[in-house]
């Protein structure tokens, strides 16, 4: 571990340019430039207010406003957890010509992956604050869970970054499995929906350790309460578990990647 | 000082030739078979090879150091084993400071990026900081000589402007260990020249360099020390003329034809007064050329070359240019051919290859590398491959009062 990290900070400046290349292709070839960072949250936002216009409708209670910057506010996250992984999932199949001939640590290409993508969530983060703001959700003190929610998120998507670059490499099929994963990911994700919604399910969704990071944010941002601590001990334990199980394995593997390509 | 650049002790490598399972959906299926039929046998055992065998050396502070070998001898899976792309199935690598490697040099590109913006990836790719890179830039980019293009997306670069590109900023990285694939072959001519002379300024500012290479004459030229391979492991780390001799010795006999009905029986070199080996410069030189057939062939040619220690090529001649158009030659029959060459040659070693070609379709019958190998002793006044007979016809220096130039005149006259 320590081998790992002194490694990575002796290779901090190609870590920097990875990162700095992958920002720079993405707003040099689109025409959109930063408006490209919100792209993405503004189709889900557009789909969760859809989404939630359908429930009210067959339910006969009206849509609030809190309900659309509930799916606002998550969208952001969901998002980058989205566009991470996937990104995360072929870093190393799309560096595959530097894997064969030169050594920098492996590690670094889904991490500056995910960092890339990271880049864009804070673009897309600015501008739903502000937007937030606007619409008059107000601020409190229960935003300073916010850090401690996207450092969770964060080791998270790295940790499954890590381990699904490694097993992409290995086995060709599984950039196909996360591809169809990720397609139905948002319905297993309280994005559109609220997990209290489920009633006595709700504990089914809130066991997927990305539900509880995603009703923590709405909680603090939108609804102003303590988000649930239990679920939300419950997710950032198991992102660390999880992150350092994914690094033990990458690092195990690490030496065969040259071949295996 | 005294510890080496680099160290290599007791280095195995292991690959599987075949396939492997590469999806899930192939792996699963045969996981669950495996499990069902209870045969622990693997299949994959018996496909293993070893790249590398037991291979240990030493690379000292500051030499120049080359690794020859015939493909698949294990000369890339060295370099990669070196580069730390790769691990060693078992021993160690010892690198003492920063390596870099000199291969595929415009791996880190990308073609959205402009010539600057790349040069700033590949250096710290490369190792370079991003500090250096900032400070070298001016320098980099005027070797490259692609200074009115340098803020161009490399997508609409020439090839030779890519690897030009590239090679400048792989040859700004400055490491203790410099790791020399075939890269001095990119741009054109000037390029190529820029390139050498980089080399050898980077030998003489004291870096230790590794060159692995089949041009054998870039070897010769600038490694002291060379180490062979064989089949994945070390025939022998000597000087590299003692080295290039044993490998160009050893070379096997190649066959063209698998059942070879027309073959090379013998290839002898001997002088006007009988066999020998040894020549003066001018001295005429027979070479014969013997082979045998089992079946009739009509429009048979042969060709000898002679090339320089290093395999160089220097110079080649066949019966057809020398006026026998196609011989023929019916089963069972010997065919013998005499060639008479001239040794305008200064002193080395030089090496005779025979070949039979198909004079109509130039479709080869045989051919035999290293068939023999003769000495030429010359005169102390002329260096290189060739004599080409120097003699100093004026030496003058003018101008001034300085009665010198005529006098150096008449006394070399005499």
């Amino acid at each position: 571990m320590s081998r790992t990290i002194r490694e990575l900070v002796r290779y901090r400046d190609v870590l920097y340019m990875l990162v700095w290349r992958e920002i720079r292709i993405r707003y040099k070839q689109s025409v959109l430039g930063m408006l490209w960072a919100l792209l993405m949250p503004t189709i889900i936002v557009g789909a969760g207010v859809a989404v939630r216009f359908a429930f009210s409708s067959l339910s006969g209670t009206p849509t609030h406003a809190s309900d659309i910057a509930s799916v606002a506010v998550k969208s952001a996250p969901y998002g980058f957890l989205v566009a991470a992984i996937r990104f995360g999932t072929s870093s190393l199949i799309s560096n595959s010509n530097l894997l064969t001939k030169v050594y920098v640590p492996r590690l670094i290409f889904p991490l500056a992956a995910v960092l890339s993508q990271l880049f864009d969530f804070l673009v897309a983060s600015v501008v739903l604050a502000a937007a937030v703001l606007i619409a008059g959700v107000g601020v409190s003190a229960q935003l300073l869970w916010l850090p401690l929610i996207f450092v969770g998120l964060f080791v998270l998507v790295i940790g499954a970054a890590i381990l699904l670059s490694a097993a992409s490499l290995f086995f060709r099929d599984v950039k196909y499995l996360v591809e169809v994963g990720l397609t139905f990911a948002v319905f297993f994700l309280p994005v559109f929906y609220e997990a209290r919604m489920m009633g006595r399910w709700e504990s089914l969704v809130m066991f997927n350790p990305v539900a509880p990071l995603l009703e923590a944010t709405s909680d603090t941002v939108v609804r102003h309460v303590t988000p649930n601590l239990g679920w939300l001990g419950y997710s950032i334990a198991f992102a660390a578990v999880f992150f350092l199980a994914a690094l033990s394995l990458f690092q195990k593997l690490e030496p065969y990647f040259a071949e295996s390509v | 000082m005294s510890e080496p650049a680099l160290k290599v002790e007791h280095v195995y490598k292991k690959f599987r030739r075949g396939e492997m399972y590469d999806s899930l959906r192939d792996l699963i299926p045969a996981l669950t078979g495996r499990l069902l039929r209870r045969n622990p046998k693997s299949e994959l055992v018996d496909r293993e090879f070893w790249a590398l065998k037991d291979v240990s050396f030493e690379v000292g502070r500051g030499e120049a150091f080359g690794i020859i070998g015939d493909n698949g001898a294990g000369k890339s899976t060295m370099l990669k084993l070196l580069t730390g792309i790769m691990k060693p199935t078992s021993g160690k690598i010892v690198v003492n400071g920063r390596l870099s490697a000199l291969i595929e040099v415009s791996a880190g590109f990308h073609q959205d990026l402009t010539g600057r913006e790349n040069i700033f990836l590949n250096g710290t790719i490369l190792g370079l900081k991003r500090a250096e890179i900032r400070r070298r830039m001016d320098e980099i980019i005027a070797f490259s000589g692609l200074e009115a293009f340098i803020d161009t997306p490399v997508k609409r670069y020439s090839s030779g402007m890519f690897a030009r590109l590239g090679f400048s900023v792989a040859a700004h990285v400055d490491p203790d260990v410099l790791l020399v694939d075939e890269v001095l072959s990119v741009g054109d001519y000037s390029f190529q020249r820029k390139c050498v002379e980089r080399m050898t300024q980077v030998i003489e500012n004291g870096t230790t360099v590794v060159f692995i290479s089949h041009n054998l004459r870039a070897v010769g030229n600038l490694c002291q020390r060379s180490l062979l391979l064989r089949r994945g492991t070390i025939v022998m780390v000597d000087k590299t003329s003692e080295v290039l001799k044993t490998y160009l010795a050893g070379e096997e006999r190649e066959t063209a034809h698998e059942n070879h009905a027309l073959a090379i029986t013998n290839v002898t070199v001997h002088g006007q007064k009988g066999p020998s080996l040894q020549f003066q410069s001018r001295d005429k030189i027979l070479v014969t050329v013997e082979a045998r057939a089992t079946r009739r062939h009509d429009d048979v040619s042969v060709v000898i070359q002679v090339t320089d220690d290093q395999a160089y090529p220097l110079f080649d001649t066949c019966t057809d240019r020398l006026g026998v158009e196609a011989i023929t030659i019916e089963a069972g029959q010997r065919l013998s051919v005499t060639f008479e060459i001239e040794a305008v040659l200064a002193e080395a070693t030089f090496h005779v290859n025979a070949f039979l070609f198909r004079y109509t379709t130039n479709a080869p019958y045989d051919r035999w590398s290293n068939a023999a190998t003769f000495f030429v002793h010359g005169s102390p006044e002329v260096r290189g491959a060739v004599n080409l007979s120097p003699r100093l016809v004026a030496c003058e220096v003018t101008g001034g009062s300085n009665a010198f130039g005529e006098s150096a005149l008449a006394s070399l006259v005499r």
